[in-house]
């Protein structure tokens, strides 16, 4: 909320600058890993298509029917590229493609190329409507697509038709068992190659993100897997009928949270929509409440904060300026530095009533009352939002924006309060995320 | 028990009573219990709150505060019982998960003992019903597509029978008019029990087949999920409706002569926007423009908003900022769609003497009308400290002298015919005691009273 702190943390030392970090690092976010998942993915892709086509399909009815239920998955494909889950329907028919033995007691013969074959041929189909309209899915999500199922296949196909399963498993409730292990293991790979290429895009730290998607797997992801598991079995009792039948429940689902992400995405407006009435007000300037919670949410993600985390201080930060709006003259330009510590407290607890009010975590209010507290009694969220909010306020109150001055020395002196009113990691943590964002236009941005 | 009237009470018993007879049979030898018992606890399991809750992250006030479920989203368990087992044994599955489900309101037990019987009474019938059309064989064989035929019928018979039940306790214990209690029930049960029932069909499939339960019990995950799903939907929307609250007390802070104020031109423009027959979704959103009219006042310097005494031309013009601060405040809020224009254009005036663009006539968007009569109404019927409210028959005249000049016509009509029909109840206020601490702390919460002396220069002119 304020810089003031900082101001009186300590003698000036302008111009020193002696700990400034490092000069923006060089190394641009590493693309390699995408690069290679995807270019495995297309060499999988293309020998398997060869492979097919060499040797003909085998089951053409079965291929055609698991073929247009992808595709009918993928044309109902919904979101942006970083929505978890865009196609859930399609993934599970490529799953159960994947891990189909038998097709109403009769034994299947296609191999994992072939499952690979239809996976592709069905999705470049249905992608056309959507490439036309320009919302293809991203290549990373392709290849994603395309290397978890290809394991599964791989996995299970030649385990299958050499009757090895079969004999040591049996047609039993075992069997099921190992379908949902093969299942269970293809999410985790998924879940791995999905957080590799997020670090190596954004270069926030790894174990959050594999945690998150690891997290994101007893949602929307179970359901798939388990919708995968379903129809393979089903079909192997009930026949291709199976899968119609159970493509609707999954459907289902599909709609819930279809509904689920509009509604988050309409509260984010209306929290940055109240966040933007202290700007009208002419409490805060332009963008402020913005920047501090564009900041503070890279932050938390480079100290490694997981999820829901990150949506409290993302809310917090967007609010924190709310009690600014209870005063009966707007403080000018927002310039609360010039206000003494206990009325820079008294302004916070007013916005934590206000946020109270508001159906947000309650945990919210608490990072929004403490933000003016010294930082050891203040929790993790309230000190991020605390040295975000000075150093945005900081940046832009001196220096010439852009030039070395404004942002160093920012820094520099929010290094110099962190005897009291910031804590040193999460400075460091700043300094390292304004570091990053000098040096390659990707990564915090799109937080 | 007293709170349930007589004719409630004796049906609330004929129904138990069909519940337990049709249940009483299962106590014969040819009942499968661990199927019987396993689906039951399924059931059960998936019906206590709590459970899910814990399953979903969520503890404490989340908790707490979360949203009911929609109307049998675990009727996957109950279908895949009529699917498999003989009706009575059906009808025991529900039973104990009804018994202990959490109730919402008084009276409880009668609450969850209603529950119990209605839903052993759907699964008897459905599952006789199936047993007739030679489900069960099919279902074991498996006979697609078959099986599909019964499995309809059958589903069709479940919805039908909860229908006719909750028609029933509507009309006895609700007193809703008998005419209208079953209308639209049957509609919105049918869709989400045919999707369940599949799933049901799934369940038993797989259940009789060589992989037995544990595949069956896959088939629950996504539905559970999807339920997952749904609860976290309601839950983010009560955030959401709070949070629009609260954009509506941050206004209550600075200018406090308008308590409740938003609140209630939100229900009256309801009430125009239901009489001119908008669609659900406009109404909705007549509603949050309603509320809403007022937000940009939060851009407005709060002393000028509290000054006693009389503004100046140059104060004047500053609060007439307040729609272009409101519609800047809102712009990026998307489902908000038409309201945003009735934000920015609530001042007009049909002959184009308003504010901010002077638009006339039919260059008003339709929803700004709405809220300028609505405005208008509760600013006269209300409390202000410059004037006393007046009763609903003199503001109307009002209006109507008004209209064509202030208000259109058309809006000041549908006001009149729909406070005929409903009458006005402007009910409780936003003004909930000690909610949020004040700078000024007793400040009079006033307003210059050069405001109209409404007669002369039209009601609201704020």
């Amino acid at each position: 909320m304020t810089a003031l702190a900082a101001a009186s943390g300590g003698p000036e030392r302008a111009g020193a600058a002696p700990a400034a970090e490092p000069p923006a690092s060089e190394d641009r976010p590493g693309r390699l890993p995408a690069a290679l998942a995807q270019a495995v993915a297309a060499l999988l892709a293309l020998t398997a298509l060869a492979w097919t086509l060499w040797h003909g399909i085998t089951e053409g009815r079965t291929a055609l029917a698991f073929g247009v239920l992808i595709g009918l998955g993928e044309l109902a494909r919904w979101g942006s590229a970083r929505t978890r889950e865009p196609a859930p329907l399609g993934a599970a028919g490529a799953l159960a493609y994947a891990l189909l033995g038998e097709n109403a007691g009769h034994h299947t013969h296609h191999g994992a190329p072939q499952v690979i074959a239809v996976v592709v041929a069905a999705s470049l189909v249905a992608a056309v409507p959507h490439v036309a309209r320009g919302k293809g899915p991203s290549p990373d999500q392709v290849a994603r697509r395309l290397l978890s199922v290809g394991f599964a296949a791989v996995c299970f196909q030649p385990l299958y038709n050499s009757g090895l399963l079969a004999e040591r498993v049996g047609h039993g409730p075992y069997f099921a068992l190992v379908i949902v292990a093969v299942l269970v293991l293809t999410a985790l790979c998924d879940a791995v190659l999905a957080a590799a290429m997020a670090h190596a895009r954004t270069r926030w730290p790894f174990g959050p993100l594999l945690r998150d998607e690891l997290r994101a797997l007893l949602g929307i992801g179970s359901a798939v897997c388990a919708t995968g598991a379903v129809m393979a079995l089903a079909v192997a009792v009930a026949g291709l009928w199976a899968l119609p039948v159970f493509s609707l429940p999954l459907l289902l689902t599909q709609l819930s949270f279809r509904r689920y992400a509009a509604v988050r995405a309409t509260y984010r407006q209306t929290i940055a929509s109240l966040a933007r009435a202290t700007e009208i007000a002419g409490c805060t300037p332009q963008g402020h409440a913005h920047r501090v919670a564009r900041l503070s949410k890279a932050v938390g993600r480079d100290l490694g904060l997981f999820e829901p985390d990150l949506t409290v201080l993302e809310h917090a930060a967007l609010m924190h300026d709310i009690g600014q709006l209870s005063l009966v003259d707007p403080v000018p330009e927002g310039a609360t530095a010039g206000l003494p510590e206990a009325e820079q407290r008294r302004i916070a607890l007013l916005g934590g009533a206000v946020v109270r009010q508001t159906g947000v975590d309650p945990a919210v209010a608490v990072v929004v009352e403490r933000q003016a507290d010294p930082y050891r009694e203040q929790p993790l969220a309230a000190r991020i939002v605390r040295t975000a909010n000075a150093y945005d306020e900081m940046a832009r109150g001196e220096g010439p924006s852009g030039a070395l001055g404004g942002p160093l020395h920012a820094l520099e002196r929010l290094r110099l309060a962190t005897g009291r009113d910031h804590q040193p990691e999460v400075v460091e943590s700043l300094a390292r995320v304004l570091a990053r964002e000098r040096s390659g236009p990707r990564g915090v941005g799109r937080g | 028990m007293r709170s349930v009237p007589m004719w409630a009470r004796a049906y609330i018993l004929c129904v138990t009573l069909a519940g337990a007879s049709c249940a009483v049979s299962a106590l014969g030898p040819h009942t499968p219990w661990p199927a019987v018992a396993l689906l039951a606890v399924l059931y059960a399991g998936c019906e206590h709150e709590a459970l899910l809750d814990r399953l979903a992250g969520r503890t404490g006030a989340a908790a707490r505060r979360r949203a009911p479920r929609g109307p049998g989203t675990l009727f996957p368990v109950l279908l895949a019982g009529v699917f498999l087992l003989p009706p009575a044994a059906a009808a025991l599955v529900a039973v104990p998960g009804a018994l202990l489900a959490r109730a919402d309101r008084r009276p409880r037990w009668v609450r969850r003992v209603w529950r119990a019987a209605q839903l052993a009474l759907a699964s008897w019938t459905s599952a006789r019903l199936y047993a007739a059309l030679g489900g069960p064989a099919a279902t074991a064989a498996p006979d697609f597509p078959y099986v599909l035929g019964p499995a309809g019928a059958a589903v069709l018979a479940f919805a039908c029978v909860l229908t006719v039940l909750d028609g029933g306790i509507l009309a006895t214990a609700e007193r809703v008019p008998a005419r209208t209690a079953w209308r639209g029930l049957f509609a919105r049960s049918l869709a989400p029990v045919a999707v369940h029932g599949l799933a049901g069909l799934m369940m038993a499939v797989l259940w009789t087949s060589p992989y037995g339960p544990p595949a069956a019990l896959l088939v629950l995950l996504p539905m559970g999920v999807s339920c997952w799903a749904f609860a976290q939907y309601h839950h983010e929307r009560a955030a959401h409706q709070a949070t629009i609250r609260a954009l509506v007390q941050a206004v209550d802070l600075k200018d406090r002569y308008t308590r409740g104020h938003s609140e209630r031109v939100g229900r009256a423009s309801v009430l125009i926007a239901e009489e001119l027959g908008m669609d659900d979704d406009r109404v909705e959103v007549l509603r949050f423009a309603g509320i809403l009219h007022d937000v940009g006042k939060l851009g407005v310097p709060t002393r000028l908003l509290r000054k006693d005494g009389p503004l100046t031309p140059e104060e004047r013009r500053v609060i007439e900022l307040h729609p272009e601060y409101g519609h800047e405040m809102v712009r990026g809020i998307g489902f908000l769609g038409e309201a945003r224009e009735a934000i920015l254009h609530h001042h007009e005036r049909i002959d184009g003497t308003g504010y901010p663009y002077g638009l006339a006539g039919r260059q008003i968007p339709e929803s700004a009308r709405v809220v300028a009569v609505a405005d208008a109404f509760d600013a006269m019927t209300s409390t202000r400290s410059y004037s006393r409210a007046r009763p609903v028959a003199v503001a109307l005249e009002e209006l109507d002298r008004c209209a064509g000049a202030h208000f259109d016509p058309v809006m000041v009509a549908a006001l009149t015919r729909a406070l005929d029909r409903h009458g006005w109840h402007p009910g409780v206020t936003s003004d909930l005691p000690g909610r949020v601490p004040d700078q000024l702390g007793d400040q009079r919460g006033n307003v210059p009273p050069e405001l109209p002396a409404p007669s002369a220069s039209g009601p609201a002119a704020r």
